[in-house]
């Protein structure tokens, strides 16, 4: 006999999703194996790397340890979610690749999950903020000094981007 | 105009896909494809009595499970010892499921296939193995004792032995040269285990075609051509009957340049015999008990040497932990053992090593292979020559260099690949120069003493090394420009984040004068590029970045002849900028490549309307000489390979200055600099990026990570909440200043940058702590709690 599947819905990237999903089906699989969102990465099933960040209704969120049926009815963010409403990079994607702060890019989507929120709430953060606020996710090529720069350089371009508007 | 391109800090081409969640990792691919589970050993030594699936079969999703007494012939053989070695007279490597005895917790026993993971978990979970314990053999000094041994007919657990000995220019032995010396020093030096710890996994997804008798395999692997050799041979395919290709890979680091690995042949196998795509991506658990660690060695030193610090003699003796299996070879522990003389002149050398069995999870390269070792090795071995004589470390360093006049250098050893430890190139005492002034190592001692009047601890240290960098046998590269101008690189060694799109690319378009985004590379695709050795040693771009460079040469000179036809012109007068062929001085006279490449194909079919250009009846043409001409291929294309008759030697050194609390011990890094050397610098902020990373693996190896093992050999700590890898809050920042001293030995004049980060770092962390503490520090990493032990076993 096959598990019991559950009925979900779930707002991501702002596209309304349904899907049946067994009890035990983690967030992060849901996404990546039932919605077919392969960004979201899983670098440790237990909550300590953070490559597997999304944002759950604005906050971040470990994927993998969230099980999908207790997200129903919620908004979700991924990394194929951060582009801006016109189809261009988000200030923080674009630092990224500017700063040279990904190397083999596994956990890229969960650093850039993180950032947005970061900067959504502290859009001029000090070093030590940066360095507080993307200190939960595990990154094992940069050393992070570029993302650190990148942090900084995607609030200069959020701010540069608020000042024309 | 075309910019150039070679040596600039260029925007990598593959972030885009990577920023915006289109990048293709293993676990990405095969969406409706079967799931492997493996039940793994959770003893360390055990005879397998009996193994009872019957559990497993109520599973709802279950398809197979298969045991070492299901597999073929070929399948269920032990995987391959990949480099043999005279002094590995007792290789062992494993079975891919095993074979009636586990050796480590973690070996695979039983695999398990059903719809989806967490069915093949469940299936695996109800099978029970019936274990008779062995009694495990655990560290490194109770394998040597030779009492309870990790394969019956391996006597004293000794894998291999080697001894390499280089005599003094008088002809003297090490032994004989350190006895007559003014001084001697004797000690022993421990570093523990650590792991490459890549962010994504292993991982293998296998499609089979029935229809043409055809594999397609997505590996997670550093080298795709070598994978394929193997299943092919493993499964008695024919080789062009099997493709396999690294997709985007989530970091590497060494761990996964090991294959076949059990899953490489089983879930390819499994594929094959279920007619049904079968995917296995590896969890982190596994990751830590069933791939690969390194690192872990016991150093003895006696060294004799003079009154201004110059080594007269050094002999060294390594016991060298290699864990359950030797599928690498000895690789590791002849690299410390070669590289240790780092940047010096050493007057005799004799270094014995000892590979020894445990059991405990095998032990290939990672990140640096065997060199972090070496150079903690000689430079501690400096800095106990600067103590013992009262000297400054950085003065007995420089009395020992190898001077810039003095290459090429032959250390009088044979290297990794075989061949002689000859160094190209080099200028060490301008490189040490330049990191005293980085890192303001002689102002230090005020900084220093001001600092502990405020009650505060500073100390400095700093470390030298040299590292053998693109290893041969070969990489090729494969050019070819298209009708639509458009330019395709291919290599068949693999990426894992170096940024090799964007380096290779960088080569053709600067070698062929055309626009970088014109430019497409791929790389670990045999169906691109079928011969190929793989990514590790540093080698990607010294290896491949010179065969594009050979191959985009034979490019330029097929379109030059093609063109100079078209033109009439002298191929000589010709020149090529932003992807057209002009006559210099002559503005007028200009092809396109797009157009060259056209002609380079007698065509008598026209599927566009450039194409009509290249048809039987377009234009004059010689009715004297064939449309293909004798020594030539149709199309504008090119493939070379760059094989190196030896290594090129990278070098670098660094230096930190740290903060030991006086009360709680901790560790804290307050600077860190570095002088990098890699010859010709081809994009210099993916250099800087290579080398940030090197340096934060070596912080974690030096002050967080090590691999804790009880007693009955159970890994402790095989999770990211116990297993201390850093984040932001414990890396430095890091201060790099570059010298290019360019390889003579290749036409790009490049080295290779992959692993110098980590290298040196736990040498330099011990320097600095013991410079704070003026405690000797011995073994690596050292923890807060190990420091105040230290301080309480040093008190008077």
């Amino acid at each position: 006999m096959g598990e019991k599947l559950h009925e979900i819905r779930l707002t991501v990237n702002g596209v309304p999703r349904e899907t049946r999903v067994p009890g035990r089906r983690l967030l992060s699989d849901c996404l990546r194996h039932d919605l077919g969102l392969t960004g979201t990465h899983v670098g440790c099933e237990h909550g300590v790397c953070g490559c597997c960040t999304v944002l759950l209704d604005g906050e971040p969120v470990r994927s993998c340890l969230t099980f999908a049926v207790t997200v129903d009815g919620r908004e979700i963010t991924t990394v194929e979610g951060l582009r801006e409403p016109d189809g261009s990079l988000s200030p923080v994607q674009r630092a990224f690749s500017e700063s040279h702060a990904l190397q083999c890019g596994f956990c890229t989507p969960g650093f850039l999950c993180t950032v947005t929120a970061l900067l959504r709430d502290n859009p001029a953060p000090s070093d030590d903020e940066v360095v507080e606020g993307i200190s939960g996710n595990l990154c094992r090529c940069t050393g992070y000094q570029n993302i650190v720069k990148a942090v900084h350089r995607a609030s200069e371009l959020m701010g540069e981007a608020e000042g024309r508007s | 105009m075309t910019t150039k391109l070679f040596g600039e800090p260029v925007q990598r081409r593959e972030d885009l896909r990577l920023i915006t969640g289109e990048g293709r990792y293993l676990d990405d691919l095969g969406k409706d494809a079967l799931a492997a589970a493996f039940v793994r050993s959770p003893h360390a030594h055990a005879r397998i009595r009996g193994i009872d699936v019957s559990g497993a079969l109520e599973v709802d999703g279950l398809v197979a499970v298969y045991t070492w007494e299901d597999l073929p012939e070929g399948v269920r053989d032990p995987l391959p010892l990949l480099i043999p070695h005279p002094a590995l007279t007792h290789g062992r490597t494993a079975y891919p499921l095993a074979r009636d005895v586990v050796r480590h917790v973690g070996e695979p026993v039983v695999m398990v296939v059903a719809r989806d993971r967490y069915l093949a978990e469940d299936a695996a979970a109800l099978i029970e193995v019936d274990y008779e314990f062995l009694k495990p053999v655990v560290g490194i000094e109770e394998a040597v004792q030779g009492v309870h041994l990790v394969h019956e007919d391996v006597p004293g657990n000794v894998g291999a032995h080697l001894v390499q000995e280089v005599p003094s220019p008088g002809g003297a032995g090490a032994r004989e040269a350190v006895d007559a010396a003014p001084h001697v020093l004797a000690f022993r030096l421990d570093i523990e285990r650590s792991a490459s710890t890549p962010l994504e996994g292993r991982g293998v997804y296998a499609r089979w075609d029935a229809d043409d008798r055809s594999l397609r395999v997505y590996s997670s692997t550093q080298t795709s051509t070598s994978v394929r050799m193997a299943v092919a041979a493993k499964l008695g395919l024919p080789l062009p009957s099997v493709e396999v290709i690294a997709p985007d890979v989530g970091g590497g680091f060494g761990v996964k340049i090991v294959h076949p690995w059990p899953e490489e042949v089983l879930v390819p196998w499994a594929a094959m015999l279920l007619g049904r795509e079968v995917k296995w991506a590896e969890d982190r658990r596994e990751h830590f008990i069933s791939s690969a660690h390194e690192r872990a060695q016991v150093q003895h030193v006696r060294v004799g040497f003079d009154d201004e610090g110059r080594v007269l003699g050094l002999d060294v003796t390594i016991l060298h932990d290699h864990g359950a299996y030797t599928p690498y070879g000895i690789i590791v522990p002849i690299i410390t053992a070669t590289q240790l003389l780092g940047p010096y002149r050493i007057g005799a050398y004799r270094v014995e090593f000892s590979s020894i069995y445990t059991n405990t999870v095998q032990v290939t390269p990672y990140r640096g292979a065997g060199r972090p070792q070496g150079v903690f090795c000689m430079e501690r071995t400096m800095d106990r020559i600067a103590a013992h004589l009262g000297l400054d470390r950085t003065a007995v360093r420089a009395a020992n260099f190898i001077q810039p006049g003095e290459f090429p250098y032959d250390q009088g050893l044979i290297f990794q690949d075989g061949r002689p430890l000859i160094y190209d190139s080099g200028d060490y005492p301008k490189s040490l120069s330049m990191l005293k002034e980085l890192i303001g190592w002689d102002a230090f001692p005020q900084a220093k003493e001001r600092a502990a009047a405020e009650g505060r601890r500073l100390g400095i240290g700093l470390a030298c090394y040299v590292e053998g960098t693109g290893v041969g046998p070969y990489e090729g590269g494969h050019v070819q420009v298209t009708s639509d101008g458009r330019v395709h690189v291919s290599t068949g060694l693999t990426s894992q984040g170096q940024g090799h799109e964007t380096v290779f690319a960088q080569i053709a378009a600067t070698e062929l004068g055309v626009p970088l985004d014109r430019v497409s590379v791929v790389t670990g695709d045999t169906r691109r590029f079928g011969y190929a050795v793989g990514t590790f040693a540093s080698r990607a771009a010294v290896m491949s970045g010179n065969a594009i460079a050979l191959a985009a040469r034979k490019v330029r000179d097929k379109a030059l002849r093609i063109a100079a036809e078209a033109l009439e012109a002298d191929p000589r007068d010709l020149e090529i900028e932003d992807g057209v062929v002009r006559v210099a001085g002559d503005p007028e006279a200009s092809i396109s490549l797009a157009t060259v490449a056209v002609l380079s194909n007698p065509l008598r079919y026209a599927f566009d309307e450039e194409a009509k250009r290249a048809t039987q009846f377009a234009g004059p043409a010689s009715m004297d000489r064939p449309p293909v001409e004798a020594g030539e291929e149709p199309g504008l294309e090119g493939r070379d390979y760059y094989s190196p008759v030896r290594s090129t030697f990278a070098s670098g050194m660094h230096a930190a200055i740290v903060e030991t609390d006086p009360d709680t011990a901790e560790i804290r890094i307050l600077r860190y600099a570095v002088v990098h050397d890699c010859g010709r610098l081809i994009n210099p902020m993916i250099v800087e990026g290579q080398i940030h990373g090197g340096v934060a693996q070596g912080v974690g190896g030096a002050l967080y990570e090590r691999m804790v093992y009880d007693g009955h050999g159970q890994l402790l700590n095989a999770s990211f909440m116990d297993f201390l890898m850093p984040y932001a809050t414990e890396i430095p920042f890091v201060e790099t200043a570059h010298l290019e001293t360019p390889s003579p030995l290749n036409p790009l004049g490049v080295k290779g940058a992959g692993e110098a980060g980590v290298i040196p770092v736990s040498a330099v962390i011990a320097a600095a702590v013991e410079d704070a503490e003026g405690i000797t520090v011995d073994r690596m990493p050292i923890s807060p709690s190990e420091l105040y032990e230290l301080r309480r076993a040093t008190a008077p």
